[in-house]
């Protein structure tokens, strides 16, 4: 098959990645090559590269990495780089895999970035729970002073809180500068005034990671794979109902059915999310035609987002898995735009009536309502999220939720496949 | 010309939706909803008045360039 030939070419990113702690810089310039002096390449040169190149951010939205560059160098000022290691999509892991083990390409790319904006500042911001990759960049950074790579630009470690918003780019920016870590009202966006009101560019650390091999190899390479709109390859979390769950780098249009066949499904299959809990329930019968890149799956409503795959399984319960995700989206906002607090809470409040059995009759139209009214009305995307993922669920899910409306709690409610911060999936909670 | 609304400053006061019902109606919390984004010309003044009212600022009233 065409697709698996193809993949063959990989990994790009995960070379050498598996049973040890991290790539130590030895083995990464084995592996990669050193960085070709950035200080001889004009940095108009380099933002170019890495449009041409055509890759798209890989924090979730896919904005395209070399005009959001192009943005920030054309401010005036010292602009500053912030890596985004946040990763605080719960079903996320792809993030912290390449902070641990391969730090390095982070860095690389966080280099380059600098080098292209007129940067000689870059932050990686890391979500503070996150210890192993706070441990492995210290001792990448360590390597890197030691071995005196004299393109690198002063890093700066940040941690940030824990939360689903702390990744949103406006929330990130307020950390760094000391305020509390929720979006602010834009504009300025950052890429107009960020940190110490600095043009900013917020790239996320696997897109950083593209770009430190595109530098290397070139645009022609980097285009080698995935599609025309979606050059190269993506690093996807794949959970739920498979053998084999994990962190895979495939190339961007490969089929679903192939990614879901190489982990190897252990249930019958109910439907599969796709893009986190920004994403979409793609039901089962629509599975087969979908191939993983923004053409494919914008047919079905769907982005990759930032590669969150959750194959759910006729063992789970759709309508509680959707109900806990509502209950998160209430507990996750920043509570400062009151459409959000109040909408989510509403909306939260009766897809868990619906789920026991105890919803008014009026739940249906309530929320059409309330889910309709939501989107462009907070300072962030997270209410245009929240309603996107809970319409996904009551369309897809309609005949379950009709059910548990009659009926209420199925015996597979308890079961819980999408994960939660502790705090939302404290046992007893009422809503 | 259009409306925006800062949500973060937005408390819920509500006199917009009294000043300019043509293009502002409010949620069952008592929060704007601004409809459509081109501001018809006829209401660009009742808009100016509908920002300048909005005891917290919230109401931005905004060039199609902004």
């Amino acid at each position: 098959m065409m697709a698996t030939a193809v993949q063959q070419l990989l990994p790009r990113l995960l070379v050498g990645v598996g049973d040890r702690a991290m790539v130590h810089l030895d083995e990464h310039l084995g592996a990669h090559g050193p960085l070709p002096d950035l200080l001889a390449r004009a940095p108009d040169q380099l933002i170019e590269l890495v449009e041409v190149a055509g890759v798209r951010g890989h924090g979730g939205a896919s904005f395209p990495a070399g005009k959001k560059m192009r943005a920030v160098a054309s401010r005036p000022g010292p602009a500053i780089v912030v890596a985004n290691g946040s990763e605080g999509e719960p079903a996320s892991k792809k993030d912290r895999v390449l902070m641990r083990e391969l730090p390095h390409l982070v860095l690389d790319g966080a280099a380059v970035a600098a080098r292209a904006v007129g940067s000689s500042d870059a932050v990686i911001a890391v979500a503070a729970d996150d210890e192993r990759s706070l441990r492995s960049l210290e001792s990448a950074l360590h390597q890197r002073r030691q071995a005196r790579l004299h393109d690198d630009p002063r890093f700066e470690l940040f941690m940030v809180a824990p939360r689903y918003l702390s990744g949103q780019e406006s929330a990130l920016v307020n950390a760094i500068n000391g305020g509390p870590g929720i979006p602010t009202f834009t504009p300025p966006r950052p890429f107009e005034r960020g940190v110490d009101r600095r043009p900013t560019l917020v790239q996320n650390v696997e897109t950083l990671a593209h770009i430190a091999l595109i530098v290397r190899h070139g645009a022609d390479w980097f285009r080698e794979v995935g599609t025309s709109r979606d050059p190269g390859s993506v690093l996807v979390t794949l959970s739920g109902a498979v053998t084999a769950p994990g962190v895979y780098e495939i190339v961007h249009g490969m089929p679903l059915t192939e990614l879901l066949d190489i982990a190897g499904l252990d249930d019958e299959l109910t439907a599969v999310l796709v893009g986190g809990y920004f994403g979409t329930w793609l039901p089962t019968a629509t599975v087969p035609g979908v191939r993983l890149a923004g053409d494919s799956l914008a047919e079905h409503g769907a982005t990759l987002g930032a590669g969150v795959i959750v194959a759910l399984g006729v063992a789970a319960c759709p309508v509680a898995e959707s109900s806990r995700i509502a209950d998160f989206f209430a507990d996750e906002g920043a509570g400062q735009c009151g459409p959000c607090v109040h909408g989510l809470d509403a909306i939260a409040h009766s897809i868990h009536g619906l789920a026991t059995g105890t919803a008014s009759r009026h739940a249906h139209s309530d929320l059409e309502r309330w889910l309709a009214e939501l989107p462009r009305r907070g300072a962030c995307q997270h209410p245009d999220g929240a309603a996107k993922f809970i319409s996904s669920s009551l369309r897809t899910f309609a005949a379950d939720f009709a059910d548990h409306a009659r009926h209420g709690p199925c015996d597979r409610c308890r079961s819980q496949v999408l994960p939660t911060p502790a705090v939302a999936a404290q046992p007893g909670r009422q809503r | 010309m259009r409306l925006r609304v800062n949500p973060i400053r937005c408390v819920a006061h509500g006199l917009c939706a009294e000043w300019l019902p043509e293009s502002i109606r409010l949620d069952q919390w008592g929060y704007p909803i601004v409809d459509g984004p081109e501001l018809a010309p006829e209401l660009v003044e009742h808009a100016r008045r509908a920002a300048d009212a909005c005891p917290t600022l919230a109401l931005l009233l905004e060039s199609d360039g902004a």
